[in-house]
């Protein structure tokens, strides 16, 4: 699974593993893995806004403005120093928080709890209903047959 | 000469108190929760978000609860919403090809790497009324099968590769944005596709049938259409690196149209490209086949005078919220312009008669 090894390995894939993840199951693991809200001062409080997604005309062409989606960021910083950041998507404020404290914990000796009490269950839960979905469009897919043809009368 | 009057308030607030208990319909009926538009009318949704260009489906759910079921009137609310949401950046552009895709299929050719995957489609139904989902049964899960572990790559990659089809310009030049800027014309490629990107379904798709019908006709094929979800990659100036932000549903539509050439230029194959929020296949073929036929003018083809040819024509009637402000303001008051042309009409009726009794004097 390097997917999901990624996903936990690295600060870019953990970022986006806790800004894809839905609101309410992170707010269960936070809850669940008996880690304490650490004090925090924020870098900046949470704000939720709108960052335009951008396709590329072709597909792979120059770029153009598609829309925008919602977005919370928020950045804050412990006690001992570590930051935290978080662009999530949507407008849930609380989802923001706990995706910049994850990512401060990460960064000292909490990572191996919040890696194996909210990230690896995270990356199993999307990983579960990615294969889910891909399970189903596979059953969609059309086995093509050849008639008989009439060439050889 | 404009007179300020006053009046109506206590009219007027009677008047939405109603709209708030006829939105609600008949109380024994169980109220609508935003989980049940958001997850039972999901198309409904995707196109309130795709027309709204906004990406959040639970302010569509609830901007379609809040407009009793009127499209346009959600659409409206989201984009007087999306006003109040500050900037917080541009992304980088998606990844169609990276598409987990749920639906993919081709016109073009039968046999494409990773196979024509249906999705969940209402193609082949028979378009009979279920008289079961008036009745509330159970639903059966979805049968699964192994999924394909090859992937699918773009359809039109393959003509490309052989070279008979023109290569789409790339090039990371900073697209025009129309929510920063008002519409300028002429339009390049990028604010265009912007600008049919978040226009109306019915009126793009009534101009694409009107090209197919033989007005600016350019013949496509569906290369390739494609459902599913993508990521959305952000730079993070403060950290140096981008992260993915969230993930997205796009339907992508890439089509193949006749043909160019020269006698310098082998014939090649054009395209046109459609790419919509959500689940929307009939936006996205029309957004393709109008985008083709505003390319014309690069394409070196002939300006036939039909509608979908005309950017003029087609950027300024494609948004459907400056087009029912304008057309529903109509019926607000416009009791001193009304009465300056009744007078008018008086006058010319009363100098008519006047005239013709001169005349039968004379």
């Amino acid at each position: 699974m390097s997917g999901m090894e990624q996903a936990i390995g690295t600060r870019q894939g953990w970022m986006g593993l806790l800004a894809r993840a839905p609101a309410g199951e992170l707010a269960r693991l936070w809850a669940d893995a008996g880690l304490e809200a650490p004090a925090h001062d924020w870098l900046r409080p949470p704000e939720t806004g709108a960052v335009m997604v951008r396709g590329r005309a072709g597909a792979q062409g120059a770029p153009f403005n598609l829309g925008e989606m919602t977005v919370t960021r928020c950045a804050l910083r412990l006690a001992d120093g570590r930051e935290g950041h978080a662009h999530v998507q949507g407008r849930d404020k609380a989802h923001a928080r706990r995706a910049a404290l994850a990512d401060a914990l990460m960064q000292g000796a909490e990572a191996a709890t919040v890696r194996d009490r909210i990230l690896a269950p995270l990356a199993e839960a999307e990983a579960a209903r990615r294969a889910a979905r891909a399970r189903r469009a596979a059953a969609t897919r059309v086995e093509f047959f050849t008639m008989a043809r009439g060439e050889n009368g | 000469m404009y007179v300020a009057v006053k009046g109506g308030e206590r009219a007027i607030d009677n008047a939405h108190a109603w709209l708030a208990e006829a939105r609600r319909g008949d109380a024994s009926v169980a109220g609508l929760t935003l989980a049940q538009i958001r997850e039972q009318l999901a198309l409904a949704v995707d196109r309130v978000m795709a027309e709204g260009a906004l990406y959040d489906a639970d302010l569509a759910a609830l901007a379609i609860k809040q407009a009793r079921g009127d499209m346009i009137e959600a659409i409206f609310l989201i984009r007087a919403y999306k006003t109040t949401l500050p900037r917080l950046g541009y992304s980088r552009p998606v990844e169609t090809a990276a598409m987990r895709v749920i639906r993919r299929v081709s016109a073009t050719f039968k046999d494409v790497p990773g196979g024509q995957i249906l999705g969940p489609t209402f193609d082949y139904t028979h378009r009979l009324l279920d008289f079961v989902l008036a009745a509330e049964g159970e639903t059966p899960e979805a049968p699964e099968a192994d999924a394909a572990p090859d992937p699918a790559p773009h359809v039109l990659g393959y003509l490309d590769r052989e070279g008979v089809i023109q290569p789409e310009a790339d090039g990371d030049a900073t697209p025009g944005d129309l929510t920063r800027a008002p519409l300028e014309l002429p339009a390049d490629r990028a604010l265009r596709l912007q600008a049919l990107a978040r226009g109306d379904e019915g009126f793009l798709l009534s101009l694409a049938y009107s090209s197919q019908r033989g007005y600016g006709r350019n013949h496509p094929f569906v290369g390739e259409l494609r459902i599913g979800a993508v990521a959305v990659e952000l730079d993070i100036p403060e950290l140096g690196f981008a992260v993915e932000i969230g993930e997205v549903e796009l339907t992508e539509c890439e089509t193949v149209n006749q043909f160019t050439g020269s006698k310098t230029e082998p014939a090649q194959f054009t395209r046109g490209y459609g790419l919509v929020f959500g689940q929307s296949e009939r936006k996205a073929i029309a957004m393709a086949l109008v985008d083709r036929a505003l390319r014309w003018k690069e394409l070196g083809e002939e300006d036939t005078g039909a509608p979908v040819q005309d950017e003029e024509f087609v950027l300024s009637h494609a948004d459907n919220i400056q087009a029912t402000g304008f057309l529903e303001h109509i019926k607000l008051p416009h009791y001193v312009d009304f009465q300056s042309e009744l007078e008018l009409v008086r006058r010319l009726r009363r100098e008519a008669a006047a005239a013709s009794e001169r005349e039968a004097a004379e």
